[in-house]
């Protein structure tokens, strides 16, 4: 029997950071899922036990210093995503809001280290989460254009189709015969 | 920098085709390191050997002597050390049956040959640079399927 789940990545990470963070006693703020404020003096040895109880969720504890800016921006993106307060905000500002740099230059270091524009990482990305809806909810395409600001439907099925070849419903008949597969292999 | 080349196989019988996708690939901007084996069991060798350098992408033929690109795609995602790496299937044929086939037993691309040169560079270039960004972010690998 195959059971399908859904997530809400938002409260899960905030969950999983706060059940964290408490156990070992840290006192915090959570500014966003990706941004946390530690109000204490962190002793080494804490700072060293909490990296290594994130890392087995695949969550890295960044120190601010080493993070790039490509990954700042890559987390930005992800975060506007996801919050479905920002939808009215347009990307550019966002990250220029976000991050303390003007959008040029953000849009520029970004280009220039990865093969791509930040415009061309958020529809991939934003395709990232429709497919994530299409295989773990019940959602219908409506439901998730709506979600995700799509203009409509037939916005959504075109840039789905431009990024991944496939159209919504070819994708999601293949996922779910993945599964059947893989269960009778 | 944070731009490292990507390591890329080709296992593919026919002479003609590995050129030409070895002249696409060198003029690409993506920087690539390209290995090319002659068919699935030559490609298969080396992957199980002890000198491997893991791919970051495998281009395979679907029809070739020895060992097909199918066979080969059923060993890759059987065997725990090389399940996750990411197989694109390079083929003349656009049957849907054999397309699903191919994503059914866990390929992430399905790349029709083009039948022009210019059209094989776009493609080849596509296909990286989507490669690319699996590498970098934080995208999800399970549902990475993409047709070109």
């Amino acid at each position: 029997m195959t059971f399908f789940v859904k997530y809400d990545f938002n409260i899960m990470s905030k969950t999983l950071l706060e059940e964290q963070l408490n156990a070992l006693d840290i006192s915090y703020t959570l500014n966003s899922a990706n941004a946390i404020t530690i109000t204490d003096e962190l002793s080494s040895e804490k700072q060293s036990t909490l990296t290594k109880a994130l890392r087995k969720y695949g969550i890295e504890f960044e120190v601010n210093q080493t993070s790039t800016i490509v990954d700042r921006i890559k987390n930005a993106v992800d975060s506007m995503l996801r919050d479905q307060a920002n939808t009215s905000v347009k990307l550019s500002a966002y990250l220029a809001d976000t991050l303390h740099y003007s959008y040029a230059h953000l849009s520029a270091v970004f280009s220039e280290n990865t093969y791509t524009s930040i415009e061309n990482y958020a529809i991939l990305r934003r395709v990232d989460i429709v497919k994530e809806y299409l295989c773990n909810t019940n959602l219908t395409l409506t439901e998730i254009a709506f979600k995700l600001n799509y203009s409509s439907v037939a916005h959504l099925s075109g840039q789905f189709k431009k990024t991944t070849g496939l159209t919504p419903s070819a994708f999601q008949r293949i996922m779910k015969k993945k599964i059947i597969h893989s269960q009778t292999n | 920098m944070s731009k490292f080349p990507l390591n890329i196989v080709l296992a593919d019988d026919d002479d003609d085709d590995r050129m030409l996708f070895s002249e696409a690939i060198d003029e690409i901007a993506i920087q690539t390191k390209l290995m090319l084996f002659n068919h699935g069991q030559e490609l298969m060798d080396y992957l199980t050997s002890a000198e491997v350098i893991l791919p970051n992408l495998i281009f395979l033929d679907l029809n070739m002597p020895i060992k097909n690109g199918l066979q080969c795609l059923k060993e890759i995602r059987s065997n725990p050390v090389l399940k996750d790496l990411c197989v694109a299937i390079y083929s003349t044929s656009s049957s849907e049956v054999d397309i699903e086939e191919t994503f059914l037993n866990g390929a992430n691309i399905y790349v029709n040959k083009p039948n022009n040169y210019s059209k094989l560079r776009e493609s080849v270039e596509k296909v990286l640079q989507l490669n690319w960004q699996y590498h970098t972010s934080n995208l999800n690998k399970d549902t990475f399927l993409f047709r070109i």
